[in-house]
């Protein structure tokens, strides 16, 4: 095993070399990716290891960007498109709306399109306007697409992998405040690094983990919200509530049996993610998991994350997004049923 | 001339130029007519151009020093671009209106918005909404190239209301759009060129082809000149040399009255240069090299505006010690205001997300002050 411990950055900075070492095919198409190594460096020195022509710099047209990663997908390329940042994937949401997702179904199955959409998400980094949104749900939303995300370096490295090796179309949706924080990560794990480029199960892209076990409440979170999720189970935890945390990982589709185990043991559960909760996911979640686990619930399934509201500027945004006090409001609100 | 690869449009197109970097006048006859457009251009009118563009490079430099001590989240640098941008805004008249990218610090300026509200954004604490009806200037946009159709749909508004061609001058209105090298790739760009000519509306398409959209040169952005880009879809274009005032001034003075005399869009392409990075959070060493940067300071628009006023012996101490005295004072004023810019509240976040009332937000919003007062009473208690 090579085990080492890199930032979430490089991890997908590793999975991506792994794939464009073994697969001619794998190319990455996006804004600034080259020499610039992209606005986050996440594709650093791979256009001078791999060449300008499979580290692509593209006119500066996200609509262009996806339209053709379809064309070279159908011609049997797999493209790995990097939008610069989530509030500028809308000029191709009609490429992966009402293209991407629906070629394999049109074509009876007979055509796949496996393109991967990195999207560095979420906000807490004090950008301007468009730089911190989680568009995840209008996503999940549309029937044909695979949406997942990350929450620390040793799954963003195998989760990318099985996205680019993973014949439908995959929306990787990248925790940008967590670029920097590091973890160990197993260098051999994943289609491309273990060598078998031809990958047939996709682990990561269907399943939920349970990052911490816990038996009074069940907190879900993904992406950068499973390490709120952690914090906020270690502080509960000194005040006598063991909580079970479960990184989602997977938003479409979602680890229902995973989640439901979980629920079924804790009668209880919160939902945190930084989209807005108004036809969030986790609306979705609690509304399945009412109607699984009714009869275990000892109170309604919370949902904590963003408000019915634009983004809002840097200085307050902290107030927006899903902190630790708001999630452990939620906590009690569970446990006072 | 230096080896300039990544120039490789530059020598074939014919571009106006009325003054050499030197600050002699371009004598070239295949530009007389554009000469004689602006032969009421005194020495006044180039002391107001200097001023103007001195006032622009300061506030880059201030706004810079701001966000490098932490006042600022970013900043967006127009180093290089003030000829373009002052000469061009010259050429409106107060009924006119501006849709601006994120870049055109001096073209707000001399519209009037006060560029301390610019602030706001880069700041983090609001959105930038300062008052676009006062000023005539929308705010900005960010996300690139979708302005450039509202631009165009503002221009058929305009249009619509009969305020194109009326022959009185102080009526005719028309729209001038901002955008980089880069916005010219964007499908919203192609298809505000093709509204603007089928509904010959009063937009000027003012492209300010600064060499580089981040860290992509033109070479990668495009292959056929962008002075052609108008030519597919019935609109006129022209290409001008952007760091010369006077030039650009000329181009963008004949397309806004094209416009505002019915006459439909122009496409202008100024050729210009991004002195600085990016934004403050790019490191521009990273793609380019110094020779390119060599280049472009040798064809500095600024200094070029002090030549040409030595060279009209319009130039002297006393009006440049009164102009950096007037940008000391403009810079000690941003710094102060920018500093006692504090917090918004935490509920502005709620405002003005409807014009008429809706039940999430309002639900929201009374949720979200419950449990701040909870808080501020310690009943959260975590
Ligand atoms: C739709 C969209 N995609 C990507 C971005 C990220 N981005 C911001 S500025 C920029 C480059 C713009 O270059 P150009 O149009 O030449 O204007 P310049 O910044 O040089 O003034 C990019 C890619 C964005 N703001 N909007």
């Amino acid at each position: 095993m090579a085990e080492q411990r890199i930032p979430l950055a490089k991890a997908i900075n590793a999975a991506l070399e792994a794939a464009l070492s073994a697969d001619p095919k794998v190319l990455l198409m996006g804004e600034d990716i080259g020499p610039l190594g992209g606005v986050f460096r996440v594709t650093a020195d791979l256009a001078t290891k791999f060449g300008e022509d499979r580290v692509v710099d593209t006119p500066l047209a996200e609509s262009g960007i996806v339209g053709t990663a379809i064309g070279l997908a159908l011609r049997g390329y797999r493209p790995v498109c990097e939008i610069q940042f989530d509030g500028f994937i809308f000029p191709a949401f009609d490429q992966i709306t009402t293209q991407l997702a629906k070629l394999h179904a049109r074509s009876r199955g007979r055509l796949t399109v496996p393109v991967v959409i990195r999207v560095p998400y979420g906000g807490g980094i004090g950008a301007v306007e468009h730089h911190s949104e989680s568009p995840e749900a209008l996503f999940a939303h549309t029937a044909g697409l695979r949406v997942v995300s990350p929450a620390n370096p040793a799954d963003a490295f195998v989760m990318l992998q099985e996205a680019i090796a993973c014949p439908d179309p995959v929306l990787f949706f990248e925790p940008k405040g967590q670029y920097w924080a590091k973890g160990d990560v197993d260098l051999s794990a994943g289609p491309y690094a273990t060598g078998q480029s031809v990958a047939t199960q996709f682990d990561t892209l269907n399943t939920a983990k349970v990052v911490r076990e816990g038996t009074d409440v069940t907190l879900i979170g993904y992406g950068p919200t499973v390490v709120t999720a952690l914090k906020v189970a270690q502080s509960a935890a000194a005040e006598g509530t063991s909580i079970e945390v479960i990184d989602l990982r997977a938003i479409s589709p979602i680890d229902f049996p995973t989640l439901i185990e979980s629920v079924q043991k804790t009668g209880r559960c919160v939902v945190v993610h930084e989209a807005p909760v108004f036809f969030g996911a986790g609306a979705e979640i609690a509304a399945r998991l009412t109607q699984e686990c009714f009869y275990h619930l000892e109170a309604p399934v919370a949902r904590v994350g963003g408000f019915h509201t634009p983004y809002p500027p840097a200085k307050i945004e902290h107030d927006y997004l899903p902190g630790l006090e708001r999630v452990m409001d939620a906590i009690d609100s569970v446990l006072a049923y | 001339m230096a080896e300039t690869p990544w120039l490789p449009h530059n020598e074939a197109e014919p571009t106006v130029q009325l003054v050499l970097p030197d600050g002699s006048e371009n004598t070239d006859t295949q530009w007389d007519h554009y000469r004689n457009l602006v032969k009421d251009v005194d020495a006044a009118t180039w002391r107001t151009w200097y001023r103007d563009m001195a006032l622009m490079r300061r506030f880059d430099e201030e706004a810079t020093a701001l966000q490098r001590t932490g006042e600022l989240a970013l900043f967006t640098q127009a180093r290089g671009q003030e000829a373009a941008q002052i000469g061009s805004v010259h050429a409106t008249r107060a009924q006119d209106w501006i849709f601006p990218a994120y870049r055109e610090h001096g073209v707000l300026q001399v519209r009037g918005v006060p560029l301390k509200e610019e602030l706001h954004l880069f700041r983090g604490v609001d959105h930038g909404g300062w008052d676009t009806e006062k000023h005539h200037v929308h705010l900005n946009t960010l996300v690139i190239s979708a302005h450039t159709l509202h631009a165009t749909g503002y221009a058929m508004g305009i249009q619509r209301d009969g305020l194109v061609a009326t022959g009185d001058p102080d009526t005719d209105a028309a729209v001038m759009v901002y955008f980089g090298d880069g916005a010219t790739s964007e499908g919203d760009t192609s298809e505000a060129l093709n509204f603007a000519a089928v509904n010959q509306a009063p937009v000027v398409f003012f492209c300010q082809n600064n060499q580089w959209a981040i860290s992509v040169p033109g070479t990668r952005q495009y292959r056929g000149p962008l002075v052609r880009r108008g030519a597919g879809f019935g609109v006129p274009c022209v290409r001008v040399d952007g760091n010369d005032v006077l030039a650009v001034h000329a181009v963008t003075r004949e397309a806004m009255e094209r416009a505002r005399n019915g006459g439909g869009p122009t496409f202008i392409e100024a050729v210009t240069f991004r002195q600085g990075a990016h934004t403050t959070s790019d490191d521009p060493t990273r793609y380019r090299g110094t020779d390119e940067e060599q280049y472009w300071s040798q064809r500095d628009p600024v200094e070029r505006v002090v030549a040409r006023l030595r060279a009209m012996g319009a130039w002297d101490e006393r009006f440049h010690t009164e102009v950096t005295h007037e940008a000391d004072e403009f810079a000690a004023e941003l710094r102060t205001y920018v500093r006692s810019l504090g917090r918004p509240a935490s509920s502005a976040m709620f405002d003005h997300v409807y014009a008429t009332p809706h039940a999430i937000n309002q639900t929201e919003r009374d949720w979200f002050a419950g449990f701040e007062r909870d808080l501020a009473d310690g009943e959260g208690g975590h």
